[in-house]
């Protein structure tokens, strides 16, 4: 009996670290995009959540750099997917 | 017996199991999408049949047989190859009307071999093969997929617990419908490839196209037609208990599930080492409901599928094993069994009639109860 435990391994080791970092990338867009979105006027600013919930215009450009990044990295893992399924 | 009309019967035989093999690995690609409302149910199967139909025609390389490694490839008849087509689908009906989401795959490899022991005896079989290609993966399947969607899931939490819930939401929902979609193509990439295999093979056999030929496009039309078509008529039984019953699964957890399920499937198989798409899907919902709690899973429900996967060796086997026993005594042997099917199949369908599940009921999700089993989910939903 012959059980190619090398494959198998990378096939785990490959598997985790690809679907964990596609998870996480996108987690991190989600959490950067509403930094898009203006504050309320009515809503005192809170540093602590101008990535989720606004802040200055300099943190709105970061916000979206940052999710554009992520969503690239994760979009960029995606294609490679569909790459290896048609070639 | 006249040797073209058992390739007749040999090829509507493996499109029917085609069929069958879409209907029933449906969840594997949906079931997770529409419990979080990220499709709905006919958009889902509409998307997952189109791109099971579009994953049959974009690989060029023709899957081997399925029966490679596993049995004595100058043992396999267009006889044996019914026999242990008709095993599978038996089986498949069987597992999809008490919504049990088994591999199609090991069904079919479990109808071969049955049909080959008793054609061929024993020998006949290589039973290390068996352990390396479809035990071994079986069991470690369910748990990488499970491992990675527990961790993904609780870092997507993690990540996310300070975000606008509204975009969070919206945002994996969308990335649902990108894992879902990789692993329709996925599906109809492996799955239609392995009908192709048998349909090619039993041509060859007959010697209607030469040996090391390829699919027709015939073949490969009617193929992936096939499991698309399956893949539509949603097999909403086996839906419902992945999506709904295992777990209520919410939107970061669909996301992680999908994903782990496509990275797990697109990996095994580019570095050679196929796993189930079944059983990576399966154990991905159950590691992506396990982040939120263990409590959160219905563990019962785990207990019947993994019985399901035990059983689906031995039993398409001994289905096989029957059927290729009275289709070996000659033509009307054969006629007897594709008649037996037939009816076997009418009468699965009928008795799913007296409990049906369609699309209207996979969009719920039920209380939580630690009593649920695979017949009494109807009746606690109406209640």
């Amino acid at each position: 009996m012959t059980i190619n435990w090398e494959a198998l391994g990378v096939v785990a080791v490959v598997s985790l670290v690809i679907g964990v970092l596609v998870v996480v990338l996108v987690s991190l867009a989600l959490v950067a995009l509403p930094a898009r979105q203006p504050v309320p006027t009515d809503e005192p600013p809170d540093e602590a959540l101008v990535m989720g919930r606004g802040g200055s215009d300099t943190s709105r450009v970061t916000g979206t750099v940052i999710a554009a990044a992520c969503l690239l990295g994760a979009a960029t893992i995606v294609l490679y997917g569909f790459y290896l399924l048609i070639f | 017996m006249d040797l073209s009309l058992i390739i007749v019967v040999v090829v509507v035989t493996a499109l029917a199991f085609d069929f069958t093999n879409g209907f029933h690995d449906t969840a594997n690609a949906v079931a997770t999408s529409i419990a979080t409302g990220a499709l709905k149910p006919r958009t889902a199967v509409l998307l997952a049949g189109v791109l099971n139909l579009v994953g049959a025609f974009i690989s060029v390389e023709v899957a081997k047989t399925i029966s490679s490694g596993l049995v004595d490839d100058t043992k396999i008849t267009p006889t044996v190859i019914f026999a242990g087509l008709v095993g599978a689908i038996v089986w498949n009906l069987l597992t999809w009307l008490v919504g049990l989401p088994s591999s199609s795959s090991h069904a079919l490899i479990g109808g071969l071999i049955g049909a080959t022991c008793v054609a061929s005896g024993a020998d006949a079989v290589k039973f290390a093969g068996l352990v390396g290609k479809v035990l071994l993966p079986a069991v470690l399947a369910p748990i990488i997929a499970g491992v990675i969607a527990l961790i993904a899931t609780y870092l997507a939490y993690r990540i996310t617990a300070r975000a606008a819930p509204a975009t969070v939401t919206k945002g994996f929902k969308l990335g649902q419908i990108v894992s879902s979609s990789m692993v329709s193509l996925a599906h109809g990439t492996n799955d239609a490839q392995k009908t192709m295999g048998v349909i090619t093979l039993a041509l060859i056999t007959a010697g209607a196209l030469p040996a090391g030929a390829g699919p027709p496009f015939w073949v490969i039309l009617s193929s992936g037609t096939a499991i698309a078509l399956g893949t539509y008529a949603g097999g909403w039984r086996i839906i419902q208990t992945l999506g709904m019953r295992v777990s209520e699964i919410r939107s970061p957890q669909g996301f992680a599930a999908g994903t782990s399920t496509a990275t797990v499937i697109l990996t095994s198989s580019h570095l050679g080492f196929p796993l189930s798409t079944t059983q990576v899907a399966t154990g991905a919902v159950f590691g992506a409901g396990a982040a939120r709690g263990a409590a959160g899973v219905r563990w019962g429900i785990g207990g019947q599928v993994v019985f399901g996967w035990l059983l689906t060796l031995p039993a398409a086997a001994a289905f096989g094993a029957v059927a290729v026993w009275i289709a070996a005594t000659g033509p009307l042997g054969t006629i007897i069994v594709a008649l037996v099917l037939v009816c076997v199949a009418s009468g699965i369908y009928a008795a799913s009639r007296r409990r049906p599940v369609t699309a209207a009921d996979v969009t719920h999700v039920p209380a939580p109860s630690p009593q649920v089993d695979l017949g009494r989910h109807q009746n606690e939903a109406a209640a």
